[in-house]
């Protein structure tokens, strides 16, 4: 029953075939059995999930289907505002911080009919590329069980690799969807910048922060994401167009289609053979079924690393400045005064990687360090954006690896946080440039760990990375669930 | 030696919307604490910025109003330090790209004219209070009133171009003036929402280079503003003079003492870390939209004083006073249109009466047919001040309590002639004494017959008839 598909699963309910109370029960079965050894939820609301089942199943009984996920058990990343149930960005700082408020996004799974099982693990404040910065322990790799499952969203890509939920919503700041997705199998979306309301996300990088879909297959992530997508009025910076049908881009034929191979992408140090095979081999598929091969040139590829170093850390040091003990989240004991209080809760709140990248953004932030850091930092974004738009003057979709190598083994780049960060080399690019990306399964290592390919497209083009992605998933079976 | 003053006015005002500056939440004064408060402004996890388009409207209005120039283009910006009122640990304001620049108040002082130029006009959101221990029954620790948290603000910074503190009062007092006409801002020093800083530096006269500035806070209300300048004009001044030198420092004016007290010096001047607030998009404002809201500006104080003092010939001063608040100035033009005969006189009495105006308990009418009756002789001046009495009392028109009182003042030299007889053949005795000289009992006669008509009588007539009378 957890090998279904999102689509199986929600036309079984709706035909009565199946419960959604038996459908969440034994998905509830499964994360009691599961999560123990792989962690990929912070908290599991089995009580409140198999109440709304239960109210999915007497609605449908009168014949009302909520919406196209009517009954299907799904997960959130632990960085969406659920208001009365705990959210803790993986930070010991929110670790019994209860919203008063729904994030735009779990609002729109609620409408949606789906059930919500629980929060899922993540880097604390989606700070991390292993999942191993959370406050609440590491998720594991349902593939390899001493291996890390990507990150930040590492816990909803664990889930849905395990057949913990049918489907998850994650967040991709610099790859955080794409990349976890990557590296347990599975596909991941990151949609346009403005596509998903960031209302009730809690903030990372404001400019780069984008929620999007984690599944087991292209057309799961698309309903998926048709579900979250669309314009809100309380975040400024959504986009008021249209959401197109993607579910049914995924049906199309890559006929025509060009494709672009950066070649700064292919050429890089570091990247892993089987990776490079992999990549090879989903491009073949693609031109087996009509599209062309473009080589292009992404010249400014390799600053986008050093720019984003500068970019979402001087957000984030002011997006977490409010988390000082006033109001809300943990308060250190102290006799001091209110400074002492205020620093005491963040140095025990925050950990490592969150207060390095603090430090880091306030210093590039401070007078006299602006222009050269902030300042400069913002001119080579505007020439990745260039980069992109020239290419997508050629061609219609680019293919790269999504990360370098496969799975590393947990605590194998805790400790060096610059060679943590070249993990999201490949995926950074697209969030400094706004532009959608997708990740998509495309082989097995000899390790027999899964590697992904990325697609990304112009902007608003999702339509396009999903047609591209199904068919690289048509052309290449591979096992959905994880051989636990 | 001879030492000049230069100044420079910062001004924030709270923009009187009925909304805060990024959320929903209700912006009215004096609401139970953490009433008007929701995710947004207390900065939970999560929340997002949405610009309450009134607000813009207001800033630009204003800008139009001191001849600003409308950036088509300006940008909000993170303004970050850590504070218990203020929730996000940053507020949003606009910093590089502000939304207006360069323009001007005209102001007057001593007979002449002299124009003060306005740098730029921005928008930005307030903070929270606040409330520390034994300032409110049971507190037992500092607490946090977060219903001011996103109230909206402008922030209007003049150019160095003031040189006096007299200058400073009229630019501020001319400047609320403005807002206050444009109903954008209620002008309240008192509850804060009209507040001033200022920063001042003397220099020789006739140097150009400015001298060491200090910032000044804390004066809540424009005599304060004019006696902190005035002391710290002097407290630097003396300084140099002791052969000492003035340091750039933050100071915070101490009403109760007079004085000025350091605060913090340009060591311990935070670093804010401006940067763009990535939460919200730039401000576009279409010229279009500019040029609607062009036409929505009312005349303003000192063209209205022009236009008075020319089309009405009243006084400067008085065309002032009436200026100075747009509802009585325009009562003046509604009563001098009923009657427009002396609009010296009805300005007098607008002025006089201009608390009743305020309140709303009196019609150009009432003061109209006041002035007009007193001019035609048909009430006294004493009658109309008891007429315009009743009229606020009653709200009955002033011409008909007159008519049910009886107060028409008598003219008809008939009627007086009977009773000023009876006054001369009651007082033989008088009556010799001015045939004798004493011109001056003329006025004891006047006042003799004005007692038996109670008042009525108009007085030019019965004098008249009594010198008539008595054969002069």
């Amino acid at each position: 029953m957890h090998e279904w598909t999102l689509l199986e699963a929600a036309q079984k309910v709706r035909a009565n075939e199946i419960s959604s109370r038996e459908l969440t029960r034994a998905v509830l079965e499964r994360i009691e059995r599961l999560n123990p050894a792989i962690n990929a939820y912070i908290t599991v609301l089995a009580e409140k999930a198999m109440r709304d089942a239960q109210s999915c199943d007497e609605a449908l009984a009168k014949g009302l289907v909520r919406g196209p996920l009517h009954g299907v058990p799904v997960g959130l990343k632990d960085i969406f505002c659920t208001r009365g149930i705990r959210t803790t960005c993986g930070s010991r700082i929110l670790q019994n911080f209860l919203p008063p408020y729904d994030a735009a996004v779990t609002e729109k799974i609620a409408a949606s009919g789906a059930v919500l099982l629980g929060k899922q693990n993540m880097d604390e404040f989606a700070m991390g590329s292993s999942t191993e910065t959370s406050c609440f322990g590491p998720t594991r790799n349902p593939w390899a069980i001493d291996r890390i499952p990507g990150g930040s969203s590492g816990g909803t890509a664990a889930a849905v690799a395990a057949g913990m939920c049918f489907a998850g919503v994650g967040t991709d700041t610099g790859g955080s969807i794409r990349q976890p997705a990557s590296v347990c199998g599975v596909v991941g979306v990151k949609p346009t910048y403005g596509r998903v309301s960031r209302y009730g996300m809690i903030a990372f990088a404001s400019s780069l922060d984008q929620g999007g879909a984690v599944a087991r297959t292209v057309p799961d992530a698309a309903v998926m994401l048709s579900v979250i997508a669309g314009h809100d009025r309380r975040d400024s910076t959504s986009v008021d167009i249209p959401v197109p049908d993607y579910l049914a881009a995924t049906e199309k034929s890559v006929k025509g289609m060009k494709v672009g191979l950066p070649r700064e992408y292919f050429g890089a140090g570091g990247l892993d053979p089987a990776v490079r095979a992999a990549v090879e081999k989903a491009l073949a598929s693609l031109a087996e079924q009509g599209a062309e091969a473009v080589e292009i040139s992404l010249p400014h590829t390799e600053f986008a690393l050093s720019a984003y170093y500068i970019l979402a850390p001087a957000e984030a040091s002011s997006n977490l400045a409010r988390y000082d003990g006033v109001r809300y989240g943990y308060r250190a004991e102290t006799d001091g005064g209110l400074i002492e209080m205020m620093s005491k809760t963040r140095a025990q709140g925050f950990g490592a990687e969150v207060k390095r990248r603090i430090m880091i953004g306030t210093y590039a932030l401070s007078a006299g360090y602006y222009e050269a850091y902030y300042g400069k930092a913002q001119k080579v974004r505007t020439l990745i954006r260039r980069d992109f738009e020239s290419a997508f003057s050629k061609v219609d979709a680019i293919l790269t690896p999504t990360a370098p190598t496969p799975a590393f083994r947990l605590g194998e780049k805790l400790a060096d946080p610059l060679t943590m960060y070249l993990s999201d080399i490949f995926t950074i690019p697209c969030n400094l440039a706004g532009i959608p990306g997708i990740s998509v399964p495309c082989g097995i290592s000899p390790d027999g760990l899964p590697i992904g390919a990325q697609i990304l497209g112009n902007h608003f083009r999702e339509e396009t990375l999903f047609t591209a992605a199904a068919a690289i998933e048509r052309a290449i079976p591979l096992p959905r669930v994880a051989p636990l | 030696m001879e030492y000049e003053a230069v100044i420079g006015l910062e001004v924030h005002a709270q923009l009187s919307t009925r909304s805060k500056i990024f959320c929903a939440c209700s912006a009215s004064f004096g609401s139970p604490p953490n009433e008007n408060t929701c995710p947004v402004c207390t900065g939970m996890p999560g929340v997002l910025p949405v610009l309450n388009r009134r607000v813009v409207e207001f800033a630009v209005r204003t800008a139009l109003a001191t001849s600003c120039t409308v950036q088509k283009r300006s940008v909000f910006a993170r303004k970050n330090y850590f504070y218990p009122d203020l929730p996000k640990a940053y507020q949003i304001s606009q910093y590089e790209l502000p939304l207006a620049l360069a323009g001007h108040i005209d102001i007057e002082l001593n007979g002449g004219t002299k124009r003060i130029g306005i740098t730029r006009i921005h928008m930005e959101e307030d903070a929270g209070k606040l409330v520390h221990e034994g300032e409110f029954a049971g507190a037992q620790a500092s607490l946090a009133d977060l219903n001011r948290c996103s109230v909206p603000l402008m922030e209007i910074v003049s150019e160095p171009d003031i040189r006096t503190p007299e200058e400073a009062g009229a630019y501020l007092r001319r400047l609320r003036d403005i807002l206050v006409y444009l109903e954008v801002c209620d002008g309240n020093m008192e509850e804060g929402s009209f507040r001033c800083d200022a920063n001042v530096s003397v220099r020789p006269k006739g140097q150009e280079k400015f001298g060491t500035k200090a910032e000044l806070k804390n004066m809540n209300s424009f005599r304060n503003v004019e006696k902190a300048l005035e002391y710290e004009i002097r407290r630097q001044i003396e300084r140099i003079e002791d052969g000492g030198k003035v340091v750039q420092e933050t100071r915070l004016w101490d009403a109760a003492a007079a004085v000025t007290v350091s605060m913090r010096g340009k060591e311990e001047a935070h670093d804010y870390r401006y940067f763009p607030d990535p939460d919200l998009l730039p401000l576009m404002v279409e010229e279009a939209w500019v040029e609607e809201l062009r036409k929505t500006i009312p005349e303003l104080p000192g063209e209205k004083v022009a236009r008075f003092v020319k089309a009405y010939g009243i006084p400067r001063y008085d065309a002032w006073l009436l200026a100075s608040s747009r509802s009585l100035a325009d009562f003046f033009e509604a009563s001098a249109a009923v009657y427009g005969a002396n609009p010296k006189v009805t300005a007098n009495e607008c002025i006089h009466w201009k608390d009743a105006v305020a309140a709303g308990r009196l019609t150009p009418e009432t003061i109209a047919h006041a002035v007009e009756d007193r001019e035609s002789g048909a009430i006294s001046a004493t009658v109309s001040k008891t007429l315009v009495e009743l009229a606020i009392e009653t709200g009955k028109p002033i011409r008909r309590i007159r008519d049910e009182k009886g107060l028409t003042q008598v003219s008809d030299t008939g009627a007086l002639e009977e009773i000023a007889a009876k006054v001369l053949a009651a007082n033989p005795k008088e009556v010799e004494s001015y045939r004798n000289g004493k011109a001056g009992l003329l006025s004891f006669f006047v006042g003799q017959v004005m007692k038996e008509t109670r008042g009525k009588a108009n007085p030019r007539i019965v004098q008249e008839v009594l010198k008539k009378k008595l054969g002069v």
